[in-house]
């Protein structure tokens, strides 16, 4: 892709100065930047950095405090979605926002033709709208089928069907949030060249990501946001990773894990030919597999594969139909959670707000939640502050929980800052086996390291660590071993050093070994 | 034979009531909405309908007056639920206390009678189609009735027509599925759903009109006894989907009109007992149909637009 001198082309879409405020938080701060017609324009930025904000001012979901928008040169003020699309604006959403119930084609045309008393209202030549739908799709070399429904497919022909509805819909500007997060690596690189096409045909792609191989891979121009503000533009093929992770973090970052090869010892977990029934649909199928003392056995897989079931299960929240669960030797199929729990097997669930923590009690009380009944924080049935207190302060300070005091509500905190506090109070048990689903999603770099680093000091300690995880390069960074799960059931396995993407991705997808 | 035929004839009768306000209810729950108060809109329908065609002797006016005032009780309900996000179970509990409450206080208050009967009023004419009412068994019941059975049976098509085959009811069977892709792709949430609990609303008090007009002549306190909840299970028995409604509430008609019939040859059982036989087939059909998962997915779950 060419690159012109920004000044000599009309840019597709240029914001200028625009400020947001939430409260006292200014999510926006004077951001401004250029998209040129034809590429593919990259926002990057940790959490927080304000990239959605910026969006969803652009798609007419949030207003601006400040600041214009242009869209090829003309100033436009954009009220609604509905004013967007009008205006050749489309987003495809991280949660895809199709209805699963309805065919594809019924998705794309949904809310594109007058409601009342027009003949295009009537919808009885099903095969001619399909017709139309497919050509859309076909023009940028989109494989769908329109009269398939939206429950049938996978994510990535979801995602997809999201992006022939923004085509349907004739935009020119397709803005894409963190789109990759559900993908394959496989799918990753489909979706990849289809914007390549797009970009071709004249559309503007915004890409929002954190992940800077993507941007790397996909990106002619980014611009990274830090603290609501712009800290530099930059065109990809004159930057590199390391560069751009230094921008947006502001500061130095060491990319790689660095960790020291692991010295496995006894089997702590043993799982054989575990079964998992729910409503009739399986959802584990004769898993098995260990975990020794002192690695990490990594879960690769795209999400829903059985995962979730799998976690649940070892931490005795759902009962599997068939198969053992043995910590040490000890059967732990039948035993209730906090028995297990104090079996020494902790767990940090995949949604830290629903599961973790518990969102309006203080940080003080979610430390304690799963001991809150036994000395020295009960006594004579009574609470004892003083000890639950100053035990949480310990842990803040050891796990390095950014709060102004330990009696905040957990609501008030970063993302990172809670997921600190779950890590803390699981690790502090110095457990036998932790399970770490999903511990790093939604953290910026620096809390993403730091979980990173806490979990390879558990391993070292000799606790035995099963990490599951969506995010391939996470899986692949921490493990010692990689077992990859597909519908259920464990369909790849390999040593985290002789372990290939391609090959991993072709498992997730399902193909055999 | 002719004893099949009437027994039909009757049971598509009394089935007609129950079809006006399950096929409301299916469209308003399609667009999310779960209305508990259908037996209240009845109730106020029925008091309506009978009051205008009472004073003014013009039962088709009382139907239109019934739609209108019930409709006008919806537009409250959709107030309520969907722009202020009340608990939608308790404003359908309130209003069918409302409606009982009302109906029954408002009908001593005009016709000053304690419970009782006030007068008759005129009944709507059985409109005979002229040869094809002789058909054996089916004749009867399909072309020897009044004109709310016919509107009856023509609305479940078209309901169904509306439903799978316009732009309309595309957009009502997305928004109850998931509202936020309907909003963003550009449709009103708020708008699809104030039109399908009026017009829920509207069916409901034409079903329940048609009690005082088309069956018993007169309004009796809480004379809808229990029709409207009978809608609500016949709406999840059809499974969202209004073709089914005219099978659903035929079967319901069919007992209620069974147990009509088994009172009058004296079977040695209580009356009491026959009487429960419609409600005793409801709760079966629950049972039956226990964890089906046709149910909308956003149904009575308030819609906030949140980034």
């Amino acid at each position: 892709m060419t690159l012109l001198n920004n000044d000599q082309v009309v840019p597709r879409l240029e914001v200028r100065n625009i400020c947001k405020s939430f409260g006292s938080l200014k999510a926006n701060d004077h951001i401004s930047f250029r998209v040129l017609p034809g590429e593919v324009h990259c926002l990057l930025g940790e959490n927080g950095a304000g990239k959605t904000t910026v969006m969803n001012i652009v798609y007419g979901l949030y207003r601006a405090d400040e600041g214009q928008i242009f869209l090829d040169g003309r100033p436009i003020v954009i009220r609604s979605p509905h004013e967007a699309i009008a205006l050749g604006i489309g987003m495809v959403h991280q949660h895809f926002m199709l209805v699963p119930t309805l065919t594809v084609a019924e998705n794309i045309i949904l809310g594109t033709r007058p409601l009342f008393f027009s003949r295009s209202s009537l919808l009885t030549n099903t095969w001619e709208i399909e017709q139309e739908v497919k050509s859309i799709a076909e023009r940028y070399s989109l494989k769908i089928n329109p009269s398939a429904l939206v429950s049938s497919l996978s994510v990535g022909e979801q995602q997809r069907v999201e992006i022939v509805k923004a085509l349907y819909r004739g935009v020119r500007l397709l803005i894409l949030d963190e789109p990759t997060a559900v993908l394959t690596p496989q799918e990753t690189l489909e979706l990849f060249d289809t914007l390549r096409i797009l970009v071709r045909e004249g559309l503007s792609v915004i890409f929002i990501s954190h992940k800077l191989n993507e941007i790397m891979a996909i990106g002619d121009r980014v611009t990274i946001l830090r603290d609501g503000k712009v800290v530099g533009e930059k065109l990809v093929c004159q930057t590199n990773t390391q560069e751009l992770a230094e921008l947006m973090v502001g500061r130095e970052v060491k990319l790689t894990v660095e960790k020291k090869p692991a010295s496995p010892g006894e089997e702590v977990l043993v799982v054989k030919d575990l079964n998992i029934e729910d409503h009739g649909v399986k959802t584990l199928r004769g898993v098995s597999f260990s975990v020794r003392s002192g690695e990490i056995v990594g879960i690769a897989g795209v999400d829903g594969n059985g995962q979730r079931e799998l976690a649940l299960a070892l931490a005795g929240m759902i009962k599997p139909s068939a198969g053992t669960i043995k910590l040490c030797g000890m059967d732990l199929i039948g035993k209730s959670p906090a028995q297990i729990f104090r079996a020494g097997v902790c767990h940090i669930p995949e949604d830290r707000q629903k599961m973790g923590l518990v969102m309006d009690f203080s940080v003080a009380e979610n430390f304690v939640l799963k001991k809150f009944s036994s000395r020295p924080f009960v006594r004579h049935g009574l609470l004892h502050p003083k000890e639950i207190f100053s035990y949480a302060s310990r842990l803040t300070k050891e796990f390095d929980v950014r709060t102004p005091s330990v009696k905040k509500t957990v609501d008030k905190l970063s993302g990172g800052n809670q997921q600190k506090i779950v890590l803390g109070r699981e690790i502090d048990q110095k457990p036998k086996l932790l399970i770490a689903m999903q511990p790093t999603r939604g953290l910026d770099v620096g809390a993403t390291e730091y979980i990173h680093q806490q979990l390879l000091a558990q391993r070292d300690r000799g606790a035995a660590i099963l990490l599951i995880s969506t995010e391939l390069e996470e899986v692949m960074a921490l493990s010692d071993r990689i077992l990859v799960m597909y519908e259920g059931q464990i369909v790849g396995e390999t040593l985290a050093e002789r372990s290939n993407v391609e090959q991993i991705g072709l498992w997730m997808a399902g193909v055999r070994a | 034979m002719e004893l099949v035929g009437s027994l039909l004839q009757a049971a598509l009768r009394m089935a007609t009531p129950l079809i006006y306000a399950a096929i409301g209810e299916t469209y308003n729950e399609r667009a999310g909405l779960l209305n508990l108060g259908i037996e209240g809109l009845m109730l106020i329908g029925a008091l309506t309908a009978y009051t205008i065609a009472f004073f003014y002797q013009s039962i088709l006016l009382g139907v239109l007056g019934a739609a209108v005032v019930a409709g006008l009780f919806g537009l409250l309900f959709a107030f309520a639920t969907v722009t202020l996000k009340a608990n939608q179970v308790i404003i359908g509990t309130a209003l069918n206390l409302i409606g009982l409450g009302m109906t029954s206080y408002v009908h001593r208050m005009l016709f000053n009678t304690l419970a009782g009967s006030a007068g008759n009023v005129q009944v709507l004419p059985t409109l005979r189609v002229p040869v094809l009412k002789d058909i054996p068994i089916i004749g009867p019941a399909l072309f020897e009735q009044n004109l709310l059975v016919y509107l009856a049976l023509l609305l479940t098509p078209i309901a169904g027509f509306v439903l799978y085959k316009t732009s309309l009811g595309l957009a009502l069977r997305a928004v109850g599925e998931h509202p936020k892709a309907t909003a963003t792709a550009g449709l009103s949430v708020t708008r699809l759903r104030y039109g399908a609990m009026v017009f829920a609303a509207m069916m409901a008090g034409i079903g329940g009109a048609y009690l005082p007009v088309a069956h018993a002549n007169t309004f009796v306190e809480n004379m809808v006894a229990g029709r409207g909840f009978i809608a609500l299970a016949i709406v999840v028995f059809s499974r969202w989907n209004p073709v089914n409604v005219l099978w659903a509430s035929l079967l319901f008609g069919f007992t209620f009109a069974l147990q009509f019939r088994l009172q009058i040859v004296n079977l040695r059982v209580a009356y009491q007992f026959l009487q429960i036989l419609p409600y005793v087939v409801t709760l079966l059909a629950m049972v039956v149909l226990r964890g089906q998962t046709a149910q909308p997915k956003a149904l009575a779950v308030p819609y906030t637009e949140q980034v």
